[in-house]
């Protein structure tokens, strides 16, 4: 059961081939036998899992079963769960246990989908490695010597390993992107403001947004559909219907414009994974579409800029952690300023910590309008690249990371890790949408192409990287981790 | 050397919506501490602020209140900095983009003049929770229900030059927000607070001087010593060869003086950026010409209507405008007995004397606007004459009775205007007072004048005071000067 995809699972639901309990029970088995290795999970709440199976059981015999009932997945642990500890990968946050669910899990949960747990990631959101968890590092399944990719690693990997069939996961600069890439799984980012942040722990707020991790293009359209939607709880989601995504899935791409910007086929970006890119693009050629090269010339400011307006926003978003109400607070303060420096001091990891001084620093008095103004006019010139490109073609292709997945503990200095996301982050800055598919292999390591198109377009993509998955396998590729004799 | 004082002042007034600024949590005073602070109030991760409308409604009517500027546009800024009662680290505030534009506040001087104090801007910000440093063995408690609660700080220019004139501002700004009806204006439970800015200069300079900031003073009394002895402080220092720093001042009633807090070396970044969390305000015109509308008529106006249409002296028009519900019942009082002078006579003798004793509020008064007005018609038809009308005040007062016609029944204390009655009473007292008639009709004409007060008297008495004076006092005449 492990290795089907959702929309699979729904199937075999439906037709009774099992029951969402032996479904639940056979992936807490797996995750019970295989993450101590893995480590893509840093809560597991089988418990909770397996009564949730049962209700959607007795749904399903009771004829109320939804498209969702009974489907298995697991939350990044940046979602707010009501009664479940929500780390968010910080030792800061070890014992706090939600009062309430995010909006999205709410949904979710009102569908008929059953949580297993909580997936491991960057403390905060802040890596692309998922070195940065307090929970430990996370491993690749393909590779258990590579990196999973971050900040969603944990959610990345537990798709990749048929730990889960689907996963949440949020992306503020890449951070479902790059780790479906390097696991070799579909990851979505929406439009910012598509799905509701309430109850996402925030990093930086105007870039955050939550998506679907699955094994195909055709299960992110069925979770994306269960997410989207307006929520009066978030003044930022956008009041704007939500489409059924699958319905476009089988559109023809046949006079498809497809623009490769040519900054992401520049310097730095490994050859075997533009090989991989471009046999992938050969593909849509073959479809009918037609491709161009297009420039989005600010493309080299967009890592600056982000790691400006990023870090600004996370300092004044993790203010909150200062030990006086909820989180790590330290053993006996000698004052309240000893409290503050010693909560924080001891309950955020390194890269929070220099991501809240280079936020502080670029807000002070003095430097906030060569630095945060700055970066903001910045973000505007990129938006507009996209606009306008977007004027030319449908949709945008490249590669997901300029490499395959790295060694564990290979980025030793974090500039050489931010320019990891020198294809990812300035989607987020122009808060349009973008999928990352499987396209390939380096070795072992996979190679994810991403799509991008423009503000809420989402069934576009969809359907553009649907149809690669029906003339391409590179998505059903799985990793030898995990392979059990049934 | 002359000096002069040069005062600006900031003033937080809560406003009087149902929920926060930005959660759905109640906005009621005086609840047990923290049952009043949901997830959005506590700051808990995760969770997002929603503006509430009544908030900006609010605002906006303040704004057209003070014939300021709307701008379509205003946009909420965080505010950075550790406290432990302030639950997100940050307070969201307006801090380059407010709700409301410069405009002008009249206020009322002793004078009887009045001055235009200019409004620099107000914008909308989330009160902090409050910090309890008592009953907590020497730690300190946290109490977040005020966390959230909306105020809209109203910042002015340095335009007030005595600490008379902020006063006289803070309550014209008091008047505006309860006539409003956007805030209680309950100084005692917070809902208006003040910091005030104070420099002094030499008479005649125009640059300012080095100002200090005296923060979070709470009634009116308070500022007007605050500064007083403020500007007294600055003087002093600067004769005696020193120099004003610029820092926060906290003022201490118990001393009566300030003392300092903090010096601008010592002051925070606030690090202020737009919230990433919430929208740009934009304001339509519809939206603020459909609150232009609706707007009462506010202390200004009704000051110069009870003047020039009701007749009304400065001095009463303006007593009788200085708060929506003196006004309110002053005019209930006016529409009950048709007229606006014995109204305004009544509510500010009779009635604000017996308040005063007793240290009610008008809103508490045990006479409605109309007992009093009722009673008010009979002494205009002279039903009754002044001295039972006050009785008759009292009754009302103590409850005696629900109308003045039903006190003036039960008490006989209607006018007695029938000449034969009081003629008959008149040759009773005559008879009874031979050595006064003796005497008055020896008398001059002006000490007759004087002498008649006696035989006046004696017939009043007589009617137990419901006789008609006046008819008592010409009818005496006669009989008299006949004797």
């Amino acid at each position: 059961m492990h290795d089907k995809t959702l929309t699979e699972l729904a199937a075999a639901l439906a037709a009774g081939e099992f029951s969402s309990r032996e479904l639940t029970e056979s992936l807490l088995g797996r995750i019970e036998r295989l993450d101590g290795e893995l480590n893509s999970f840093i809560t597991v709440t089988a418990d909770q899992a397996l009564s949730a199976a049962d209700a959607a059981d007795a749904a399903r015999a009771k004829g109320d079963a939804g498209p969702l009932t009974g489907l298995p997945l697991a939350l990044k642990d940046i979602f707010c769960t009501q009664g479940v500890r929500t780390s968010c990968g910080s030792k800061m946050l070890d014992t706090f246990v939600s009062p309430y669910d995010a909006t999205v899990v709410e949904k979710l949960a009102a569908a008929g989908t059953i949580s297993l747990g909580k997936t491991n990631m960057d403390e905060f959101a802040m890596g692309s490695s998922n070195e940065n968890s307090f929970y430990g590092p996370v491993k690749n399944p393909w590779d258990l010597s590579a990196v999973p990719g971050g900040s969603s690693g944990g959610s990345a990997a537990a798709v990749a390993a048929g730990l889960v069939p689907a996963a949440l996961g949020t992306d503020t600069g890449g951070s479902i992107r790059q780790p479906a890439a390097f696991c070799g799984i579909t990851g979505l980012k929406p439009t910012y403001g598509r799905v509701s942040r309430y109850g996402m722990v925030a990093y930086a707020s105007s870039l955050d947004q939550a998506g679907p991790m699955a094994r195909s293009a055709e299960d992110c359209a069925l979770l994306l559909g269960t997410i989207a939607g307006h929520d009066l709880r978030d003044s930022t989601s956008v009041a704007r219907g939500v489409p059924d995504y699958r319905d476009e899935l089988e559109a023809s791409l046949s006079g498809l414009k497809i623009g490769l910007p040519k900054e992401y086929f520049g310097d730095g970006l490994d050859p075997e994974v533009e090989t991989a890119v471009r046999d992938a693009i050969k593909v849509y050629e073959s479809m009918g579409a037609s491709i161009r090269e297009v420039s989005l010339p600010h493309t080299d400011l967009a890592i600056p800029a982000y790691y400006v307006i990023a870090p600004a926003e996370a300092s004044s978003n993790l203010s909150r952690y200062d030990g006086v109400r909820f989180g790590h607070r330290c053993e006996n303060p000698a004052d309240l300023i000893d409290l503050y420096k010693r909560s924080r001091a001891e309950g955020f990891g390194e890269e929070v910590k220099r991501r809240i001084l280079i936020g502080t620093h670029t807000l002070s008095e003095g430097f906030f309008d060569a630095y945060y103004k700055k970066a903001q006019q910045v973000r505007r010139l990129i938006r507009q690249d996209f606009l306008d490109a977007f004027e030319d073609v449908d949709v945008l292709m490249g590669p997901a990371s300029p490499t395959p997945a790295f060694d564990l503990g290979a980025k030793k200095d974090p500039v050489s890790m931010y320019l990891q996301d020198i294809y990812t982050i300035a989607i987020n800055l122009a808060g349009i949408p973008g999928i990352s598919v499987p396209a390939g292999f380096v070795g072992n390591r996979p190679v994810g192409l991403q799509i991008l198109g423009p503000h809420f377009a989402e069934q576009q993509l969809l359907n553009v990287a649907h149809q690669f998955q029906q003339a391409t396998d590179w998505h059903r590729r799985q990793p030898a981790f995990g392979k059990e004799n049934a | 050397m002359q000096w002069e004082a040069v005062i600006g002042l900031e003033v937080h007034v809560q406003l009087a919506t149902q929920s926060k600024i930005f959660s759905g949590a109640s906005t009621a005073f005086g609840a047990e501490p923290n049952t009043q602070a949901c997830a959005v109030d506590l700051g808990l991760p995760g969770v997002l602020p929603v503006l509430n409308e009544a908030a900006v409604a609010m605002a906006v009517q303040f704004g057209l209140g003070i014939n300021a500027e709307i701008p379509e546009t205003s946009i909420f800024d965080r505010k950075n900095y550790f406290y432990p009662d302030l639950p997100k680290g940050y307070q969201t505030s307006q801090m380059y983009h407010p709700i409301v534009g410069p405009g002008e506040v009249e206020i009322a001087l002793d004078d009887g003049t009045t001055k235009r104090v200019r409004v620099h801007h107000a914008h909308l910000e989330e009160d902090a929770g409050k910090s309890l440093h008592e009953d907590f063995h020497g730690m300190t408690g946290i109490d977040l229900n005020r966390a959230g609660t909306p105020l809209l700080e109203i910042v002015s220019e340095p335009d007030m030059g005595s600490a008379k004139e902020a006063v006289a501002y803070i309550k014209a700004l008091h008047s505006i927000v309860t006539y409003l009806g956007i805030s209680d204006g309950n100084m005692a439970e917070g809902s208006m607070r003040c910091d005030v800015n104070v420099s002094v200069r030499p008479k005649g300079q125009e640059t300012l001087g080095t100002r200090a900031e005296i923060k979070n003073v709470n009634s009116f009394r308070f500022v007007e010593k605050a500064i007083a002895y403020e500007i007294e402080r600055q003087i002093e220092l600067i004769e005696d060869g020193g120099k004003v720093v610029q820092e926060t001042r906290l003022y201490d009633p118990e001393a009566d003086e300030t003392r300092s807090m903090r010096t601008k070396e010592e002051a925070n970044d606030y690090r202020y950026f737009p919230c990433p969390d919430l929208l740009p305000v934009v304001l339509d015109q519809a939206y603020v010409e459909h609150l232009r509308e609706s707007l009462p008529e506010l202390p200004a106006e009704k000051r110069a209507r009870f003047e020039n249409e009701l007749g009304l002296s400065a001095y009463d028009a303006s007593i009788l405008s200085s708060t929506r519900p003196m006004a309110e019942y002053f005019e209930a009082v006016k529409d009950s007995c048709n007229d606006a002078k014995l109204a305004a006579n009544w509510v500010q003798g009779e009635l604000a004397g017996q308040l005063n004793r007793e240290n009610l509020d008008i809103v508490d008064s045990p006479v409605s606007a109309a007992q009093l007005g009722g009673l008010i018609c009979r002494v205009s038809d002279e039903t009754i004459n002044g001295k039972a009308a006050k009785q008759v005040f009292m009754a009302l007062w103590n409850g005696e009775g629900a109308t003045a016609d039903e006190i003036i029944e039960a008490k006989g204390l209607k006018q007695v205007t029938d000449t034969g009655a009081i003629e008959a009473m008149i040759d009773q007292v005559i008879a009874d007072s031979p050595v006064q008639v003796a005497q008055y009709v020896e008398a001059d004409e002006a000490k007759r004048g004087k002498m008649i007060g006696y035989f006046v008297g004696q017939v009043m008495k007589a009617s137990r005071g419901t006789a008609n004076p006046q008819q008592v006092n010409a009818l005496l005449k006669q009989k008299l000067d006949q004797a």
